[in-house]
């Protein structure tokens, strides 16, 4: 654990109605429910799931952008939702936000230097000139050229303007950036180049990142801690070399074992997902998991599921968590040094062509019965 | 080796604008309108007839009949012996400028409304919104007929009326893509600065907006100054003896006189004509030239019907 806990969430609960008009309620849906986190100075927490699992629903509940139906958010213990007016815009300073789509989240109709002095004036700060040389320092810090300034977003890259983006959130020196899916609009060769200067404008300036993805892998390098989130609730949340290392809710376990390995001597793992995600307008009864959970009981869609705490900030949100097999992530090749690799590998070739023959033979003994 | 200069946004709309022809030709039509109207005085001391004087000797036949254009009237007379020329001159003094006004003025609320109930949405989208069916289903005409009667005519009645029923296409269009904008992460991005609603609607969303403004105020002129004609040539706009294009064409249909006297409609409608399709091509090229994203030259065939059939194909068959 790194610094003091700077953002905290308890209970925090969000339902949207949707359809219904002048007449008549429509549904609800849960996007979050119940939803406790804390973030410490310094510190990445990462939020990991399904494409409307809730996720972004969180970032923009904790940055108080759309109003908690219940809950509260504690920015250094202080609760956020109750914020009037002018502390929520000294509070705005702190609690900055870094958006998926690069080319969204850009004004087009204004140039670099406008997009990146508008925070500076609207919290009144420094004369023109300190904004001009502010700007300046801005873009360099994140890697491009003060030049760029007069130009407008069209004329960038998408990792260019998701540079920019993160300029505007770094303007007015925050303490904590919420990234909501920073890299997935990109390429892969850029992705990694936006990690890169998430980590080390952390490093500089110790930032504390609230980072959501759909995808385990993005995160891993940056997570302190990592939190898997499934339809509204987090369902499994640990320091992140933990959960990678020994995932304990099937869901973590299926997700981390749908990442491709590179490595021939990898064999399929035993978790799987089937069938899609279920409407969060109608959520599966007891724990949302239970339809596509290949440990389920009848007793998992009675009853919704407490979360236990096995320490060292590891919770689990499972009934059945002791009878779950352990899960065992595996190694990545390269790690354990050239030779090693080689001679798995060759191991792994053997292996997989001694199954293919086992296959065969036992596929021609059954042949001829059918 | 020569440089690569890089152009600024301004220059290129302004280079596409200069590479369309159609729209060059509309916007030199409409820079000889204003002449023509800032002039008419000039015009009218230069061919020494005032636009209300009546030429009983010079400008009526001894029968009484307007005269054809002749090198003392050039574009003829009218039925009571007044110079075309200078009345359409002054005439387009008022066109132009309840054609401007008015588009103005309509444009100013059109925005304020639009921008209103598509930021807030809600009751206040409900409020306007039902406001704008509200004047789009009440009767032009017979609305200004019983405004006439009461107040007379008169050119700020005309102005008032004009704006007060066109201001609601602009409503309807500007609301449409701020409820868009609205949901744009830019604007996200604002909030999370910490920018109150004033400063997202004037800072983020106006500027995203004014490729609709200006090509909707322009489209909105000629229709102001076709509305306007209307309301003289039924007599509920400008008070004779006052020239308008409009006034002018009811008092060539009067008696059926344009039957003989064909320069008393060819010229007024023929210039209310070409007014507004200048003002409507020039909407058009504004269009084309203000898309940041566009390439430097606009879609070359504008006016194909179909769609170029690709070289690929034809080879095929």
């Amino acid at each position: 654990m790194k610094g003091d806990v700077l953002l905290d969430a308890k209970a925090l609960r969000k339902h949207f109605t949707i359809g219904g008009g002048f007449f008549g309620s429509g549904k609800v849906v849960q996007a979050v429910d119940r939803i406790d986190l804390e973030i410490r100075e310094g510190e990445t927490l990462s939020i990991v799931g399904e494409s409307g699992c809730g996720k972004s629903t969180l970032a923009r509940l904790l940055l108080r952008l759309i109003e908690p139906t219940d809950g509260e958010v504690l920015l250094e213990g202080r609760d956020l939702t109750k914020f009037g007016r002018s502390e929520m815009r000294r509070a705005r300073r702190d609690l900055q936000m870094v958006f998926q789509d690069p080319f969204a989240s850009l004004n087009p109709r204004a140039t670099i230097r406008d997009i990146l002095t508008e925070p500076l004036r609207l919290h009144g700060i420094g004369t023109a000139a300190e904004r001009r040389s502010r700007v300046d320092d801005l873009l360099r810090m994140v890697g491009l050229s003060p030049d760029h300034a007069r130009r407008y977003p069209h004329e960038f890259s998408g990792g260019q303007r998701q540079r920019i983006g993160i300029a505007r959130a770094l303007a007015l020196n925050p303490r904590l950036i919420v990234a909501d899916e920073p890299v997935s609009a990109l390429d892969v060769s850029v992705q990694a180049q936006v990690i890169n200067l998430l980590k080390d404008l952390q490093e500089e300036l110790g930032l504390a990142y609230l980072v959501i993805a759909h995808d385990l892998t993005v995160v891993r390098h940056i997570s302190d801690t990592v939190a898997v989130m499934y339809l509204g609730r987090i369902v499994e949340i640990a320091p992140a070399e933990e959960l990678y290392r020994a995932p304990r809710h099937p869901y973590t376990q299926a997700l981390l074992s749908a990442i491709p390995v590179p490595d021939p001597a990898h064999v399929a793992s035993e978790v799987r997902l089937e069938g899609d995600l279920p409407s969060p307008v109608t959520p599966p009864s007891g724990c949302h998991f239970h339809t596509r959970c290949p440990f389920a009981t009848p007793e998992c869609a009675a009853e919704v599921p407490e979360a236990r705490d096995l320490g060292g900030g590891h919770r689990v949100l499972c009934r059945r968590l002791d009878e779950i097999p352990a899960f065992e992530m595996p190694q990545d090749s390269a790690a354990a040094g050239p030779e090693t690799a080689y001679a798995r590998r060759l191991a792994a070739l053997e292996a997989a062509t001694a199954r293919r023959q086992a296959q065969r033979r036992e596929g021609e003994a059954t042949a001829p019965a059918s | 080796m020569s440089d690569v200069v890089q152009r600024g946004s301004f220059e290129l709309t302004l280079r596409r604008v200069l590479s369309d022809r159609a729209g060059m030709l509309s916007l030199a039509f409409i820079v000889v309108l204003a002449l023509f109207a800032i002039g008419a005085d000039a015009i009218a001391y230069l061919v020494g007839h005032s636009p209300v004087e009546q030429f009983r000797d010079t400008g009526l036949t001894p029968q009484g009949l307007p005269v054809p254009p002749s090198p003392e009237f050039l574009m003829g007379t009218d039925q009571l012996g007044r110079d075309v020329l200078v009345r359409l001159a002054y005439g387009a003094r008022v066109s132009l400028l309840i054609g401007v006004i008015a588009s103005l003025l309509a444009a100013c609320i059109g925005v304020t409304v639009g921008v209103l109930a598509g930021y807030f949405g809600g009751w206040v989208d409900v409020v306007l919104g039902r406001l704008m069916d509200f004047v789009m289903s009440i009767p032009v005409l017979l609305c200004m007929l019983s405004l006439v009667s009461v107040f007379g005519t008169s050119i700020p009645l005309s102005v008032s009326v004009i704006v007060f029923f066109s201001w609601t296409i602009m409503g309807r269009v500007i609301r449409g893509q701020v409820m868009s904008l609205r949901e744009r992460e830019f604007v996200m991005a604002s909030r999370t600065l910490g920018a109150g609603h004033l400063s997202i609607m004037v800072i983020d969303i106006l500027p995203n907006l004014s490729v609709p403004i200006i090509i909707y105020t322009t489209m909105m002129i000629p229709t102001s100054i076709i509305f306007e004609s209307t309301l003289s040539f039924l007599g509920l706009g400008i008070v004779p003896p006052a020239p308008s294009w409009g006034g002018m064409l009811s008092e060539a249909a009067n008696n059926s006189i344009y039957m003989f006297a064909w320069w008393l409609i060819l010229f007024p409608s023929v210039i209310l004509l070409l007014t507004t399709l200048s003002f409507n091509i020039l909407g058009d090229t504004l269009r084309d030239a203000l898309d940041p994203k566009a390439n430097f030259r606009p879609v070359k065939m504008r006016w194909r019907i179909w769609p170029k059939r690709s070289r690929s194909k034809g080879d095929a068959k």
